[in-house]
Formats: C-alpha cells, structure tokens, sequence
C-alpha cells in the first residue's frame, strides 16, 4: 500500500473498531439488568458512535473521493471492515460483555493516549476527545468486572469463564501490520509491543482485585484487522446496512 | 402523559381506612385551591397519595416499556446521524424513566414494587406502546405523533399541585419537545423523498393516527377519576380537551407534510375554530388495554426476561456490596 492508503486504512479501522462496538452494545438496549446500566450503556454507545462519525468523516477528507460517514458504515462490505474480532463477537450475558469492554477499553485508552500525542493533527485531536470519554467507561467495566469477580459464587465463575472465552481474541490488539508500522513510523503512532506491556500491568491489577485468574496467552485468533472476519460478522453487517442499502441514494 | 388507563380503573379513596377528619381535608384542599404546592412529607389525602402512585408509575413505566418500539430501529437507523439520535432519544426514555420512579419513592412506594407491580401485570403502561413499528417512518411517527401527545398531556403536569412530580415533568418536557421536533423531521424527510419514502410516510401516519388520539384516554362523560384529579389539581384539563388541542396543532402539520390523515369526517369547523373528527374506535382501545394488542406479550416477555436475566447481576453487586461493607466494619 501506498503511504495515503495506509493512513486512510488507520483511521478507518479506528472508525470500524468504534462503530462495531456501539452496534453491539445497541442490540442490548432495553436488555439491561437495571435502569442505571440501560443509561450507561446507551451513553457508552453513543460515545462510540460520535468516535465512529468523527474517524469516517476525517477518512473521508484525507480519501478526497467524496464519501462521507454513511457510505464507510453502509456501503462497504465486510472484508473491507477492519476491526478487532473481539468487537464483532456476539455480546453473550452481562459479564460477557464486562469482559469484551475491559479487555478492549483496557487497550484503547493507552491507544488513544499515544494517539493523542501523536503528529497527525486530526487524529489527535479525536483522540483527546474520545479518550475522556472511554477513561471513563473503562472505570466503569473495571468496577463491574470486579463486582461479579468477587461477588457470588455464580457470578465469579461466570466472569471468569467470560475472561477465558475472549482471552484468544487479546492477541489481535498488539499484533502490529503494515498499517499500524507505517503510522506509528509517520506520525509518532502507538508502538503496540509498549502497549502490551502497560496493558498486561493493568489488566492484571483489575483481575486480581477482581479475584479473578489471568488466562495463559495461548492461541490467539487474528484477521479482524486485516479483513478476514468470524461468521458474526456478516449478520451484524447485514441488519445495520439493510435498509440503507434497500434505497440506493435516498435522503433520510 | 401515558396516563390513559388512570382513567380506565380506579379505587375508591381512602380504602386503607385511615381516618381523614374533614377538617383535614378541607386545610388541605385550601391549600390546592391556594396552588401550593404539595411535598412529599406533608399531610395528605390517602386518596391523592394513591392516585399519584398509580398515575408517576404507570409515567415511569410507560417510559420504560416504550423504549421497546424505537428500539427496534436502533440497529437498522439508515444513518448514523439518525442512528445516533434515536439513541440519544432512547436514552432520554430510561432517564425518564428514572426520575418518575423517584418522583413515585417520594411518596413511600419503592421502586421495586413499582417493577414488581409491571412484571406481575398489575400496573399498566400506556397501550400505544403495543403496537409494532414496522418500518422506519413509524420511528418517525412516533415521535411525531406520540412524544406529540405525550407533550400535550405533560405540560399541564408542570404544573401539578405535587410538587416532585412537577419538577420532574418540566425536566421530561424539555426533552420531549426535542424527540417530538425530531420525529417531524423524519417525517419531512421522507415525505420529500422518493416514491417508496412517501408510502412508507403515509402508511405509518394511517397506523399510528388513531392509536395517537386514544392515548388521550376515553371521553369526558366515561372517565371516571377526571373529577377528582381536576380537584386535586394532578389534572387540569379534560382527556376530550387535550384531544381536541392535539388535533387542532396536528392536522395542518400532516397538511404541510402532503400527508393525509385517516379521517374521512375529519373537517375543519370555521365556527369553533376547531377540527370536527371521526368517531373512536373505543373497542380497539379496551382490547389493547385489556392485553389483547399487537404487541403487549412481546413487550412484557421482553421486560420480564432482561429482569430475570440481570437477577445474577443484581445479586453480585449486592454481595460485593456487603463484603466491602464488613470489611469496613471489622
Ligand atoms: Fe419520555
Ligand atoms: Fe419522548
């Protein structure tokens, strides 16, 4: 790729990550195990809306092709989606998704931290943005994940179960491609082996005071962010862009 | 508003049998008569606290189970600016949803018993919410049409003579009005948009169109509480009223939107000023309220399952919750 391209494809992952995320956590509204949760999770989705909105309408600026936010989130097929397979996973019972948020926002802020300092104006300006919003989320999933950690009987072997199922899918966020290379070489980006480093210090804590075990880093499954997606994928795409697909060039 | 079904079943006052002198009484009606306002620890009728409980939850839970229908476009908004409105939309529901059960706590009910009450189908909520949005112009319509009426009801409640309920109405209108400037503005854009956009616009208004005046609950000589709650001051307009001034605001707004309303007697009267409409299908309206709507198992299953499924969630917290609190104690 050239080095357009492969900024263009940075900051669209970033806007894929984003939006994949709210569109799960939107499928549970209304499922919440309280009112205060059903508030805090439509709040959090619509962080990670407004994120998505803000990474496609720079990726479409620096395209220069005329495409605006909806037509990154409707009119691309999968492949050319290149979020983490952590987000795409369907969103299982409540600590599964404690889980899926700790695991990623546990990553994201120190990812969005770096990119706030990073040299590319525009990126870093939504990320000094999006970082105070998920700072506070991931305060939020931590509390919770330590909740039902050191809860009851049911609700710790629960959590940690929901630990290990996605611990596989935790490799994807440091393993660094072509994309990640070239902008943290051009634009003072993350370094993502630095990041794991700080990620697994945190992570760590929380597990423990969670009273819950740290997984072994065993196989780890990848290809989200190359493209090559789980079978989940394809549904959520297909409900999120189907009735904007179904009239071509309306105005809604 | 969604207090349509205050005025279908009532109880008698006061049949906790707590003696109310009428010296009581009359001090207290003075003071409703003054436009006091009343707060949660002063003296009240039995009458006037049940009422209020009946009416702020059946709010809340209106609140509630209404985030279903709009839910269910959630994840195919065909924008993400759509997409994030209705969210927000949404969210303001649950937050609703929130200050009313508050409101309800002030007056010696909790919260839990108010949802236990919902879960076990003992309270109502208001029957619009069981009918299905089956396309994307119903999100509109909703909006439109049901956060419309909702409004109409509502701002009178700003001025309720209890004064939390009051409070939290002049919170709740505010956001109102904006869902309800939002779902014209779906409306509009479908309605100046193509061929399938302006079917799809219409269809909606002929569904939601009746369902939309009957929230406004049955007529003045069959509602059986109006009396009592006009002379409390929880109400202060009639439902045919509040009916009739929803009517007369919407119908030029279908009119500017090329929509028609599903009325055939619908006529403008030169001499009243106001719109002469067709008769209520009241049947329809018992039936829904009776359980036999569209929608109203799916919207109660859906309610009952997300509580059941949070019980081991609810319990976690409370367990974490206890053992930090002994820690702190030893
Ligand atoms: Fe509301
Ligand atoms: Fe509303």
């Amino acid at each position: 790729m050239k080095s357009d391209d492969l900024l263009l494809a940075y900051v669209t992952r970033l806007g894929d990550n984003a939006l994949v995320l709210a569109q799960r956590k939107i499928e549970t509204v209304t499922l919440g195990p309280e009112l205060e949760e059903e508030l805090a999770n439509a709040n959090f989705a619509l962080d990670y809306l407004g994120q998505a909105r803000l990474f496609y309408t720079l990726a479409g600026e620096l395209e220069n092709a005329g495409r605006d936010e909806d037509d990154f989130a409707f009119l691309r097929s999968d492949h050319e989606f290149r979020n983490l397979l952590l987000l795409e996973q369907p969103n299982g019972h409540f600590g599964d998704m404690i889980a899926r948020d700790f695991l990623f926002e546990s990553f994201y802020v120190l990812q969005l931290e770096a990119l706030e300092r990073c040299r590319h104006a525009g990126v870093a300006a939504i990320a000094a943005r999006a970082v105070k919003e998920v700072r506070y989320h991931l305060r939020h999933v931590g509390r919770w994940l330590v909740r039902l950690g050191d809860g009851t009987a049911q609700s710790h072997e629960r959590a940690q179960r929901s630990i290990d199922d996605l611990w596989r899918f935790t490799g994807e966020l440091f393993a660094a491609d072509e994309i990640d290379r070239a902008f943290a070489k051009g634009f003072d980006g993350p370094d993502l082996e630095a990041l794991r480093v700080q990620w697994q210090q945190a992570v760590a804590a929380v597990l423990a005071e969670a009273t819950l075990k740290q997984p072994e880093d065993g196989w780890m499954a990848s290809g989200g962010k190359q493209g090559r997606h789980s079978e989940h994928f394809g549904y959520l795409l297909a409900e999120m862009q189907h009735l904007h697909r179904s009239h071509p060039g309306a105005t809604w | 508003m969604y207090t349509q079904g205050l005025d279908q079943k009532g109880q008698t006052a006061n049949n906790r049998g707590t003696t109310e002198s009428q010296e009581q009484l009359a001090a207290f009606q003075r003071r409703i008569d003054a436009e006091e306002k009343i707060e949660a620890k002063d003296w009240m009728p039995e009458g006037y606290r049940r009422t209020l409980v009946r009416q702020i939850s059946q709010h809340a839970h209106s609140e509630i189970i209404g985030m279903q229908p709009e839910g269910n476009w959630l994840t195919r908004a065909p924008t993400l600016k759509r997409k994030a409105i209705l969210l927000a939309k949404v969210q303001d529901e649950a937050g609703h949803g929130l200050y009313l059960y508050s409101a309800g706590e002030t007056l010696g009910t909790s919260r839990d018993q108010m949802v236990g009450d919902l879960l076990s189908g003992k309270a109502k909520y208001s029957s619009i919410f069981n009918y299905p949005t089956l396309t994307w112009a119903d999100i509109g319509a909703i909006g439109w049409l049901v956060d419309g009426a909702a409004i109409m009801n509502q701002i009178p409640l700003c001025r309720c003579s209890y004064g939390p309920y009051a409070r939290a109405m002049v919170r709740v209108c505010k956001e109102e009005s904006f869902h309800q400037r939002q779902g014209f503005d779906i409306m509009l854009a479908l309605s100046r948009g193509t061929a399938a956009q302006q079917a799809m616009a219409q269809d909606a208004l002929n569904r939601w169109w009746w369902p939309s005046i009957m929230m406004f609950g049955p007529n003045d000589s069959n509602s059986r509480h109006s009396a009592q709650s006009m002379a409390w001051k929880i109400k202060r307009f009639s439902n045919d009223e509040l009916r009739q001034k929803f009517i007369d605001v919407t119908v030029p707004q279908a009119e500017f939107l090329g929509l028609k309303v599903p009325d055939d007697d619908l006529e403008f009267d030169k001499l009243t000023g106001h719109y002469r409409f067709g008769e209520i299908d009241w049947q329809e309206l018992s039936d829904v309220i009776a359980g036999n709507g569209p929608c109203n198992r799916q919207r109660m299953a859906r309610r009952r399952q997300a509580h059941d499924d949070g019980a081991w969630v609810r319990k976690a917290a409370q367990a974490y919750a206890d053992k930090q609190a002994a820690k702190k104690a030893a």
